[in-house]
Order: C-alpha cells, then sequence, then structure tokens
C-alpha cells in the first residue's frame, strides 16, 4: 500500500498535498514519533490541521515568547486594576513635586512617578485594559467585517463584487485622522468604546481584500465542485468548505490589525483625538510624558511606551509563527 | 427538430419511456467568453437506462465533461449558456429545475465522482464528516446515523477498517484510497445515477483497475446506472454495456461497445481505436489522428471532423451530418447518411481491419 502517512498541512489557497515530497513526509513520521513506515498502522494518529498547526507554532520560540508576554499582559489588564484600584485623585506617594525617579522602595514607585506623584506603574497596568481591549476588540469587529465583505464579494463574484470592492476604495480613500477627528467631535470624543468602534470600522477594508482573494481562488477549488455536487447550498459551501480553508491567512492578518490597532490607539491619544485625557491608557501617558525630557524625567515616556513596543512587538511574533504553522508549504 | 429519432435508445430495441432514467436532448452549452461563443456542447441527444452503463468517449475538450457538469447543473452562468435542449430525468426536465429544488437531486438522485481524488475532498474535515454531510443533508437522519452510514459506505467500497478511517483527514489517505472515499460519498445516499468523470485518469494503472472493478462492483450491488466520461477505450471496453462517442460538442457514433469498438464506423471512432498501441503493431509507427480538434471559435462550414477526415468527399464539405438522420442513427458521417442528392463514391468506402480484442 502506497499509503503515506502525511502529517503536512494541507490547508490555504490550494491544498497541496501531492507536491510534498516523499522525504518530507518520513521526516515529519519521524518527528511526530511514528516510528518506521513499517509499523504506522499502529502509532497513527489522526492530528487535524490545526493540531499540526499548534504543533509547528511550538517550534516558533520567538512566536512562543511573543505568546507568553501577551498572555501576560492580558492577565494584567484583567487583573491589574483589581488588585491596584484606580483612583486618579489618590497621590499616594508625593515626596518632590517634580516628580520620583524609579525606586523598589516603595514597590508602587517602581517605575517612578510622575509631577503629580502617581505612581507611573499604575499607568503602565491601568493604561493596559484600554490599550489591549482597542487591540482586541478592533481585531475582532474589523476581522469580522472584512472575512464577512470579502467572503461574499468572492464567492458570489458578479456585481456584488464590484459594489462591495468599490466601497472597499471608498473607505480606503478617506484619509484616517480625518475621521477619527471628526468621529472624536462628534459622538462624545474620547470615550474607548467609540474609539474602539471607530477602529473597527476602518480596519477591515485589507483584510476584506484578502479575504476575497482566498474565495475567488478556492471557489474554484475541486472540493468545492465536489461539495456542490453533492447538493449543498451557497451559504453552507461558503461558510462550512470554503472559510475554514482560508482561515489560516485570516488569523495572521487579524494578528496584524491588532498591533496596528494598538499603535494607532497611542498614536491618536498622543495627538489628543483619541481617549479622553481622564481615562488612562499607554497612548495617554505619554502624551502625558510630553514634558519629560526637557525635565531629565526619562521614566514618565520609557516605561509606557516599552510596555507599547514591547505588546505590538510580540503580537506580531505571533503573526509571523502563525504564519509558517499555517502555511501548507511550510517544508519544516 | 428531435423527433422520435434522438429518445430512441442506445442499443436497446425498444425501450418504453419508464426505462429511460436520463434523457437528454438537444442538449446546447455555450461558453460566452472574451474572444467570442465556445459551442462545448452543440446538439448532444443520448439516454441512460435504469442500471445502464453508459461510456462517453472522447479527445479532451471535445464536451464530455461539460455535458456531465451540465446536467449536474454546475456551470457557472454566465460565463456558460444553456442555449437550448432538455435533460428528462425521471421524466422532469433538470433544466427548469428551481434550485432548491435541484439541491436535492443533485448527490441524492444523481452522484458525481470527479477526476482528481487528490483535491476532490476537503482538507480540514474528516473523511467520515464528508460522507456523512450528504446524507444527512439528504436524507435528514441524525448525526449518529449518519456515522454509521459513512461506515457502511467505506465498507462498500472496499476499505478495511471504516470505523477509524471516517476519523481520518484526507491528506492521510492514498490516491486510491481518497477515490474510493470519493466513490462511497457518491454511494452514500442510493443514487439512481452516478457520473463519474475520468475517474481513474489520475491515478496509477494498477490502482485504475481496482476502482473500475469497484466501480462495476457497487453498480452491481446498489442497481445504479453509471455514466462514464472516458477518454480511455481501454477503459470503455473492460467496463460500460453502451457507448457515445463525442467530438467537438457533438455526439458522433453510438452503439453498444462491441459494435463500437469492433465495428466502428465514423472514421474519428476507427482514428481512435487505430491509434490505440497494441501487440499487432509492435514496431511500426503509431497511427495518429491528423491535425488537432477544431477550433472551438471557427468551426468548419460542414461536417466538424472533415480537415482531419480521411475519407471526406463533397457533402462533408457544405452540410454537417446530423446523428438523428442517419438511420438506423448510430453514426454522425455523410458515409453513412442517405440522403436525397448525396451519392457516395463506392470506392471511397472505408474499410478498417477490426480491432483484434478490445483491451486486455
Amino acid at each position: 500500500m502506497d499509503q503515506g502517512i502525511r502529517p503536512e498541512l494541507d490547508q490555504g489557497i490550494r491544498p497541496e498535498v501531492e507536491e510534498i515530497s516523499a522525504d518530507v513526509a518520513a521526516t515529519a513520521a519521524a518527528e511526530a514519533g511514528t516510528g518506521a513506515p513499517g509499523d504506522f498502522e499502529v502509532a497513527l494518529e489522526s492530528l487535524n490541521q490545526w493540531q499540526l498547526a499548534w504543533r509547528r507554532f511550538k517550534r516558533h520560540r520567538l512566536a512562543l515568547i511573543g505568546a507568553s508576554y501577551l498572555i501576560f499582559i492580558i492577565a494584567v489588564a484583567i487583573l491589574g486594576p483589581l488588585v491596584w484600584p484606580y483612583d486618579a485623585t489618590n497621590i499616594p506617594n508625593a515626596k518632590h513635586s517634580g516628580g520620583d525617579p524609579p525606586t523598589l522602595n516603595p514597590l508602587s514607585n517602581l517605575f517612578g512617578t510622575d509631577d503629580g506623584g502617581r505612581s507611573v506603574l499604575q499607568f503602565v497596568i491601568v493604561g493596559s485594559r484600554i490599550s489591549v481591549a482597542v487591540g482586541l476588540f478592533t481585531m475582532i469587529i474589523s476581522t469580522f467585517l472584512g472575512v464577512l465583505v470579502g467572503a461574499v464579494a468572492g464567492f458570489f463574484g458578479g456585481k456584488i463584487d464590484g459594489i462591495l470592492m468599490r466601497f472597499v476604495d471608498l473607505i480606503l480613500a478617506i484619509p484616517f485622522l480625518f475621521v477619527v477627528l471628526v468621529a472624536a467631535r462628534f459622538f462624545g470624543g474620547g470615550d474607548p468604546v467609540v474609539v474602539i468602534v471607530i477602529f473597527g470600522l476602518l480596519f477591515w477594508p485589507g483584510l476584506a481584500r484578502l479575504v476575497r482573494a482566498l474565495f475567488l481562488s478556492l471557489r474554484e477549488a475541486e472540493f468545492v465542485q465536489a461539495a456542490r455536487a453533492v447538493g449543498v447550498s451557497d451559504i453552507r459551501i461558503t461558510f462550512r468548505h470554503i472559510l475554514p480553508n482560508a482561515l489560516g491567512p485570516i488569523v495572521v492578518s487579524a494578528t496584524l490589525i491588532m498591533a496596528g490597532a494598538i499603535v494607532t490607539e497611542a498614536f491618536v491619544s498622543f495627538l489628543n483625538f483619541g481617549i479622553r485625557a481622564t481615562d488612562i491608557s499607554w497612548g495617554n501617558a505619554l502624551s502625558h510624558a510630553q514634558g519629560a525630557l526637557a525635565l531629565g524625567n526619562w521614566w514618565w515616556a520609557f516605561f509606557p511606551g516599552m510596555a507599547l513596543a514591547l505588546t505590538v512587538i510580540a503580537v506580531n511574533f505571533i503573526g509571523d509563527g502563525l504564519r509558517d504553522a499555517l502555511d501548507p508549504r511550510s517544508k519544516e | 427538430m428531435t423527433t422520435a429519432a434522438t429518445v430512441r435508445d442506445v442499443g436497446a430495441a425498444d425501450p418504453t419511456p419508464s426505462d429511460l432514467l436520463l434523457d437528454i436532448r438537444d442538449l446546447r452549452t455555450y461558453f460566452h467568453v472574451m474572444d467570442g461563443t465556445v459551442k462545448a456542447v452543440d446538439g448532444v441527444s443520448f439516454s441512460v437506462k435504469r442500471g445502464q452503463t453508459l461510456g462517453v468517449v472522447g479527445e479532451s475538450g471535445c464536451g464530455k465533461s461539460v455535458t456531465a457538469l451540465t446536467v449536474m447543473r454546475l456551470l457557472d452562468i454566465p460565463p456558460a449558456e444553456i442555449a437550448s435542449g432538455q435533460v428528462m430525468f425521471k421524466g422532469r426536465d433538470l433544466l427548469k429545475l428551481p434550485d432548491p429544488e435541484m439541491r436535492k437531486v443533485r448527490g441524492n438522485e444523481i452522484a458525481m465522482v470527479f477526476q482528481e481524488p487528490m483535491t476532490s475532498l476537503n482538507p480540514v474535515y474528516t473523511v467520515g464528516d464528508q460522507i456523512s454531510e450528504a446524507v444527512i443533508l439528504h436524507k435528514g437522519i441524525s448525526k449518529k446515523a449518519g456515522v454509521e452510514k459513512s461506515i457502511e459506505s467505506l465498507r462498500l467500497v472496499g476499505i478495511n477498517n471504516p470505523e477509524r478511517r471516517i476519523k481520518q483527514y484526507p491528506h492521510e489517505l492514498s490516491g486510491g484510497m481518497r477515490q474510493r472515499v470519493m466513490i462511497a460519498m457518491a454511494l452514500s445516499c442510493d443514487p439512481d445515477l452516478i457520473i463519474a468523470d475520468e475517474p481513474t485518469t489520475a491515478l496509477d494503472v494498477t490502482i485504475q483497475a481496482q476502482i473500475l472493478e469497484l466501480l462495476r462492483k457497487v453498480q452491481d450491488e446498489t442497481g445504479a446506472a453509471l455514466m462514464l466520461i472516458t477518454h480511455d477505450l481501454g477503459v470503455v471496453a473492460e467496463t460500460v454495456q453502451d457507448v457515445v462517442v463525442m467530438y467537438a460538442g457533438r455526439v458522433v457514433e453510438r452503439g453498444t461497445v462491441e459494435e463500437v469498438l469492433l465495428a466502428p464506423k465514423h472514421p474519428y471512432t476507427m482514428g481512435l481505436l487505430d491509434s490505440i498501441p497494441s501487440k499487432g503493431k509492435r514496431g511500426q509507427r503509431l497511427n495518429v489522428i491528423k491535425g488537432t480538434v477544431a477550433n472551438p471559435f471557427n468551426l468548419p462550414p460542414g461536417c466538424n471532423f472533415m480537415p482531419r477526415c480521411p475519407f471526406a468527399f463533397e457533402p462533408c464539405q457544405v452540410h454537417d451530418p446530423r446523428i438523428e438522420e442517419a438511420d438506423p442513427p448510430d453514426v454522425a458521417c455523410w458515409l453513412y447518411t442517405r440522403a436525397p442528392g448525396i451519392s457516395l463514391p463506392p470506392r471511397k468506402r472505408p474499410t478498417v481491419a477490426p480491432l483484434e480484442a478490445t483491451q486486455s
């Protein structure tokens, strides 16, 4: 029997199973611990594509570090403010009017204090909540919209495709800052929920284009034709047969949206068009730290800036790892 | 235009209409593309009886697959257009069925097996998921019953240990195994007709024989009719009872497998048979049919095969021979068609030694 064991991921734009060379299959089999080809019948375990992807992801060290860091930040965002109730008016440790440099005692001054005597560590912990929330929820909204629009356009094609894609062009043509500015003026500017909704409504067009392209190619795939020949309806084909095959690139793209949203939040908040000054986000903390360099109080900007940069880098590493893990052509 | 002659079934004496499972009448499928219109199927008529095995043969691009896809209504319209014709299936015209009704026919009453087993299964679902999807969809049974049915279908197509196989993913199966799974999928709803579009083309020779044997076996057991599309005359000789030969979107010859393979009438069929390598022709140059399939944008005025035909004479350049006008209607060629004003030059009557033996 020439039945090979191929724990390769044949998922993506085109199933490429037949291209997987024998030696790759053998290597993969060995790595999977299934031993010699002779006894695979005994050890054969059916790994689905997600299990295979997870195994490849685990081998990507930077992605694992990134994922650990992101999980840590999310935990801080959720639990931190509960452990350390935020009170903007509380000025517990004011020693100097210009702010204290970082010190181990008290621990709350680990990252120093600002000119009001407030702990920068507190800014970082409390600010993580809004920054991470903006990243995550923007990703969720944008991915949902992008997949929906892209899937409909790519699967049905023709006029529907034309109309949806012109709409995408339109959204891409609107200057981003202008929309944020106008929205800040009209929708009770600075509310984190408003910021998330605006970002969510602006970040999806790129993903929609990607999904459309994936669907255009996948709808011609033989297994889609086969599903049609079995009498499966269009809707079911779109979401049950095509979408799972397009998930790899979508997931990767979603992580990039998250990184982009976190940076953009900081950027518009720094310009005072984003999160209102009474809420704390990393962007606001940076904005607040504008005078830091003149005073030599580097810690005002350094710690929130590092938190932000590390989070964005971590998310990008995760995206990288996912790209490798989910790529059907990855021959690792 | 289509008369009783078209309804007449291949190789049958007097089929009653109820015998006819699928009756394609004067089907025309055109593709409107940038450079013009391709008449991929141009007036095709043939029928399949209950339980019959019919082979549809022809070169690449002759319209075999498009005919099948038109029957299943799987073509994208546009660019395709079904310009005319009827596809009567169990008394209903499939071309006139509304979409939801057609979906109930697909997979349930007519099943299809595709050419590429490697890519015809969805890589993200297990074999069991894919087989049971059709059954659950059409028979409205529970997921558990669907799994039972998948196991039963897999056993029918000769897959060992089906209880474990249903949990495997397509990438864990070889090409031959996948084609078996495709056939199991096709059988799962007990269809009346299975259309197999070049089911063995992508497989190696030993597996080809197994798959053909399997198709024959399951057909015996289930009583389904089989429409086998192939360009391989060896496959035809082994598997089917009746043959339809297509060329450039037309049926050019039809009959039982013995009639067509042993005493071919149409020069194209003769050419096809003549170009098969065989023991008797060892050491000689292999005969080929001159030229290539007619350019679909620029078909010759008369008979489509005329430019490549060694027997072409005057009427071939002017009129298009129609298989319905022949008597008996089993070959579309002026050599066999008695029509007023056409007198055949006797010396040109083709003589081809019948094939010594059909392929293995």
